[in-house]
């Protein structure tokens, strides 16, 4: 279990900071000395060679989440979804190893809550897909709607086409990138994590964002509060080449002419003591 | 939460009726409480369509011998047209409360339109050379079935599915809202509207009625005042986004346009389908899929963004 080390500042000192971090994801699967610690517990062993295809045309959301569920504990490594119709809630909560690939498009709630799963979408995807993924790929070859990647805390999830307003929004890492253009308040409140749009970015570009960085390679609206720009180093080109030519998206003049945002950090003050908690200590 | 959709076929009349009764019907669960259709048929023969309404749907249940109420309501609707020299050249029976009537007119709309609504319980659903508007309680389907609007052909139309948030749920506070009193022009909306009391203000000291206590109807009458004072609609789609505060998507449709604006946040859903023949959105995609399975290009607008399509 990992726990917060001791300091010897006045507020430990005088226990303000009794959080012990005892949750399932830290006692369970993080534990480097076990064996498989980063598998779930009732993971599935798939066989990528192992194919399935599932027509969805008829089916409601819960059935194809089900069968999903039940191809994978079937050891099928690689599935096949035909026939999706925008339907909303498809492919959630996937915590497993799995060649995902949808042939067209999904609604609203998309692959969200996905922790290992590389997943293919050959259409469209509604408002908030991938929502707190964890890990794994997901690449989109059309558009996506608002809310795109909330929450996302790790993996590369990835929009040829253009997405909607607040992309990233409370993002906590991984990575998003976005062949076109981005909306209004895309990176509201990123923790961490990195971001790059190949085009356009709307208003308020990473307003009150705490920390992460965001690549654009056109034209910022304007920037939100705290965020500004920073300096693209060679690090930051190296990486931005890389992970644009994985996923076939590196413009063809390069990205030299990319613009880095970065958190301004005027806002922090969630490590900051509540005014009755400074009385005390003074 | 409600959903709204919209259609205009740019290469003639479709049957819009059934397309937007499955579009509708897609999005039940964004609202189901009532489902209203303005849909746009041939405006080619001069005549206006009146729809109008002479009591709720819940009156039906509760009101004391309202069946003979009605009739007798409806039977002061037919004397004051006549007294106004209307020409009623057909008269249809939507339901036992709501009417379809084909008239000849050439006087004014508004004073027609006051002079109907004094009568106790009526209501004007629509005037219009193409426009029809059908609103009443349940999902599409039942809606469209009551009104037999599956055999509807037309050009364009627009719908909504409510959830009643901030009014009751009747026909009257059910969408689209006419805007009184142009003929042809009907207004979606998916949103709140938090400037409403102080707008609704302004325009009722301009001479504007409000008929419900629904936030929606503003952009109704907005749009409708902003017409009267020669703005085009592009115009006040436009104007509304700086004027009217809140979280709003909403659709208008004229005799030969349709009318998409999203506000400053783009809390509000929308995804569009636009090809040269045809122009379909929806609050969310499964609405298009419902007509159109194959595979398609949509998006998202972005915020402020207005857009008109004529036919």
């Amino acid at each position: 279990m990992a726990q917060v080390g001791t300091q010897d500042d006045a507020s430990h000192e005088m226990g303000m900071h009794t959080e012990q971090l005892s949750g399932r994801t830290q006692q369970v699967f993080f534990n480097l000395d076990e064996e498989g610690g980063f598998a779930y517990p009732d993971s599935f062993e798939v066989d990528f060679n192992k194919r399935a295809e599932l027509d969805v045309e008829n089916m409601t959301p819960k059935e194809v989440n089900t069968g999903i569920r039940e191809l994978m504990a079937s050891g099928h490594g690689t599935i096949v979804l035909k026939n999706p119709g925008a339907k909303h809630s498809i492919a959630v909560g996937i915590l497993n190893k799995l060649n995902l690939i949808i042939e067209g498009s999904l609604g609203y709630f998309g692959c969200g809550l996905c922790d290992g799963p590389n997943i293919r979408i050959s259409g469209r995807v509604g408002w908030s897909c991938a929502e707190n993924m964890m890990s794994g790929t997901l690449v989109i070859e059309k558009n996506a709607g608002s809310t795109f990647g909330a929450a996302i805390r790790g993996g590369d999830l990835v929009c040829k086409g253009s997405v909607g307003s607040r992309t990233g929004i409370d993002m906590k890492g991984g990575n998003i990138i976005v062949g076109g253009d981005t909306g209004a308040f895309s990176g509201f409140m990123m923790q961490r994590g990195r971001m790059i749009v190949c085009g356009n970015a709307g208003k308020n570009l990473g307003d009150s964002m705490y920390d992460g960085t965001i690549y654009i390679g056109g034209k910022i609206a304007d920037l939100g509060v705290d965020a500004v720009p920073g300096e693209l180093t060679d690090l930051d080109k190296q990486w931005l080449t890389r992970k644009l030519k994985m996923y076939e998206l590196l413009p063809e003049k390069g990205v030299d002419h990319f613009t880095k945002i970065v958190a301004g950090k005027q806002l922090w003050n969630y490590d900051n003591l509540e005014p009755t908690e400074k009385k005390l200590i003074l | 939460m409600c959903g709204i959709a919209g259609l205009i076929h740019r290469d003639g009349a479709a049957g819009i009726g059934q397309e937007m009764t499955a579009m509708l019907q897609a999005l039940r669960h964004r609202g189901p409480d009532s489902t209203g259709f303005a849909i746009y048929g041939d405006a080619s023969n001069g005549e206006y369509v009146l729809r109008f309404k002479v009591a709720e749907q819940e009156d039906l249940a509760s009101g004391f011998k309202i069946h003979d109420e009605i009739k007798q309501r409806r039977a002061e609707v037919d004397s004051r047209l006549k007294s106004l020299g209307v020409d009623v050249t057909a008269a249809e029976d939507a339901t036992e409360y709501a009417y379809r009537y084909r008239i000849k007119f050439a006087g004014d709309l508004k004073k027609l339109s006051d002079f109907i609504e004094d009568v106790e319980g009526a209501e004007i659903l629509s005037i219009g050379n193409g426009l029809e508007l059908i609103k009443d309680l349940g999902d599409a389907t039942v809606v469209s079935n009551q009104y037999a609007l599956g055999g509807f052909m037309g050009t364009h139309g627009i719908g909504h599915t409510r959830m009643a948030t901030e009014s009751d749920v009747d026909i009257r506070s059910a969408h689209p809202y006419w805007a009184y009193p142009y003929n042809d022009i009907a207004v979606v909306h998916n949103g709140q509207i938090t400037n409403y009391w102080l707008m609704r203000r302004q325009l009722e000291r301009q001479g504007q009625r409000f008929v419900s206590n629904c936030d929606s109807e503003l952009l109704a009458v907005y749009t409708a005042n902003n017409l009267e004072q020669g703005a085009t609609l592009e115009e006040s789609m436009k104007r509304s986004i700086e004027e009217i505060d809140g979280v709003f998507t909403y659709l208008v449709a004229t005799e030969d346009s349709l009318g998409m604006a999203k506000d400053t946040m783009a809390a509000k859903p929308m995804v569009l389908f636009e090809s040269d023949n045809l122009v379909v959105l929806a609050s969310e995609e499964v609405a298009i899929r419902s007509i159109m399975p194959q595979e398609i290009d949509t998006w998202d607008p972005y915020d402020e963004e207005v857009r008109v399509w004529h036919r």
